[in-house]
């Protein structure tokens, strides 16, 4: 790529920053450019946030329609996902998704609660309730 | 001792160690540090899963460029862990008030100077940490185009954050650079050493034949429903570009380290030639992501065939490269 190719685009899912692509000038020498986007790029960031907004949007119905504990919404909402959890838990797979049932979510342990709230960035008060929309 | 300056880098790896090499008297470029790090490849694996996508990954695995650096250069690198948070902390300290940079490897998403478009559940993020002013750290982070400050909460939540490739508070820094280094049998070494793993028809997952099998799996795509097609594509694009990669899957990155490598040998015909062949390869792959992106923004039906023979074109030409560089004598 040429050095007057680099896209300049001002994607929005730069957030204003800049990204250094390597690019040549017109003697071939090679050198770090500044990017502020790549339409490209854009719409594949946007695609793969647009995904997870929709998880998110389905999740927060799915608890306030009592068919799923809040640990379900929070998982989403946090950017994960239940592979993402059980590593960042260290708990299986099928126990997490017992908690989301919302009664057994109800009555786990403190201690199991801690290890949630940890790995999401929660307060205990935090996770046992929808925030409001 | 001069004062840190930060740098803005393409990937944060290569970027901590550029900088880091720089800031104690061994001037070194990012480029560089790839390709000495042996840091290009390309991987496909399906059976392991991010984000609910297969594993696409256009470089080593993370942590090689610091571990191989510091073999292939014969740095002593010291490499702590902690056993808990309080330990990390206290020894970060320590070390700057000692007037250490430190490296640090952390997770992305709990980094607050990241925004959110940004911000991912990635563990194995690097950053530089060069200072503290009041409660708040100095943050050297090599893919942001300015230094940042980050609360010392943040930055323990992110040091320490759980899961694959948890970081365990790790922090690196030289304790010894040979006065001496001459690169040119490293780059020898490491070239072939490249050129033969890229080459190499073991390994059915990674080099130019995981490119291959990721473009059959791409044809594939056609027995997917729609939206899983459109992610799936999507995702080898985020993972070529978005990641901070220099452009085209680090392919831009190693052609500038063939360029400076060829200048090191009286301006090597070879290694000249094969930067620029990268160059053109690393256009090549502009394309193909150009192609995706324009594909899932259709609403038309999505030609594999097309995506899929451009990734065959790709593989084709990347592989007259490293046949090329074998051809490398000094």
């Amino acid at each position: 790529m040429r050095k007057e190719n680099v896209p300049q685009d001002e994607s929005s899912t730069y957030a204003k920053m800049k990204k250094t692509i390597y690019a040549k000038d017109s003697d071939g020498k090679m050198q770090g450019i500044s990017s502020s986007g790549w339409e490209v790029e854009e719409t594949v960031t946007r695609q793969a946030l647009d995904d997870i907004q929709e998880h998110i949007k389905e999740a927060f119905l799915e608890v306030k329609e009592g068919r799923k504990s809040t640990l379900y919404y929070y998982m989403y909402a946090k950017k994960m996902d239940l592979l993402l959890l059980s590593q960042a838990t260290g708990f299986f797979k099928w126990t997490i998704k017992k908690d989301f049932k919302p009664n057994h979510f109800l009555n786990i342990k403190q201690d199991r609660l801690e290890v949630y709230c940890d790995v999401l960035g929660l307060e205990i008060d935090e996770i046992r309730s929808l925030p409001n929309e | 001792m001069s004062e840190f300056k930060h740098t803005h880098h393409a990937h944060c790896e290569s970027g901590v160690i550029s900088s880091m090499l720089t800031y104690h008297g061994f001037k070194i470029s990012e480029p560089m540090v790839f390709g000495l790090s042996n840091a290009l490849n390309f991987a496909y694996i399906p059976f392991v899963k991010i984000g609910g996508m297969p594993l696409v990954a256009y470089r080593s695995l993370p942590k090689s460029i610091v571990k191989n650096i510091k073999k292939n250069l014969k740095i002593q690198m010291k490499m702590e862990t902690f056993s808990s948070q309080k330990k990390g902390e206290d020894r970060l300290d320590e070390l700057l008030s000692e007037g250490k940079i430190v490296g640090a490897q952390g997770s992305m998403y709990w980094l607050e100077y990241v925004p959110d478009e940004l911000s991912f559940h990635f563990n194995a993020h690097n950053f530089l940490i060069y200072g503290k002013e009041k409660e708040n750290y100095l943050v050297s982070d090599p893919v942001f185009a300015e230094a940042v400050k980050c609360s010392k909460k943040s930055l323990t939540k992110s040091r320490f954050s759980k899961g694959a490739m948890a970081p365990k508070g790790l922090l690196y820094y030289p304790e010894s650079i040979p006065k001496e280094i001459d690169l040119k049998p490293i780059i020898i070494k490491n070239v072939r050493k490249l050129s033969k793993n890229m080459l190499s028809p073991f390994v059915p997952i990674a080099g130019i034949n995981g490119i291959k099998r990721l473009a059959r799996a791409i044809l594939k795509l056609k027995l997917r429903d729609k939206k899983y097609a459109k992610l799936f594509l999507g995702n080898i694009v985020r993972m070529q570009e978005e990641i901070g990669t220099g452009g085209a899957g680090f392919r831009f990155m190693y052609a500038s380290f063939l360029q400076e490598a060829s200048e090191l040998f009286e301006d090597d015909k070879v290694l000249s030639e094969a930067s620029k062949l990268m160059l053109e390869v690393g256009d090549e792959y502009r394309e193909f992501a150009l192609v995706i992106a324009k594909s899932i923004k259709s609403k038309k039906d999505i030609d594999f065939k097309v995506i899929s023979d451009m990734l065959l074109a790709i593989a084709k030409n990347e592989t007259k490269i490293y046949k090329k560089l074998l051809e490398f004598k000094a």
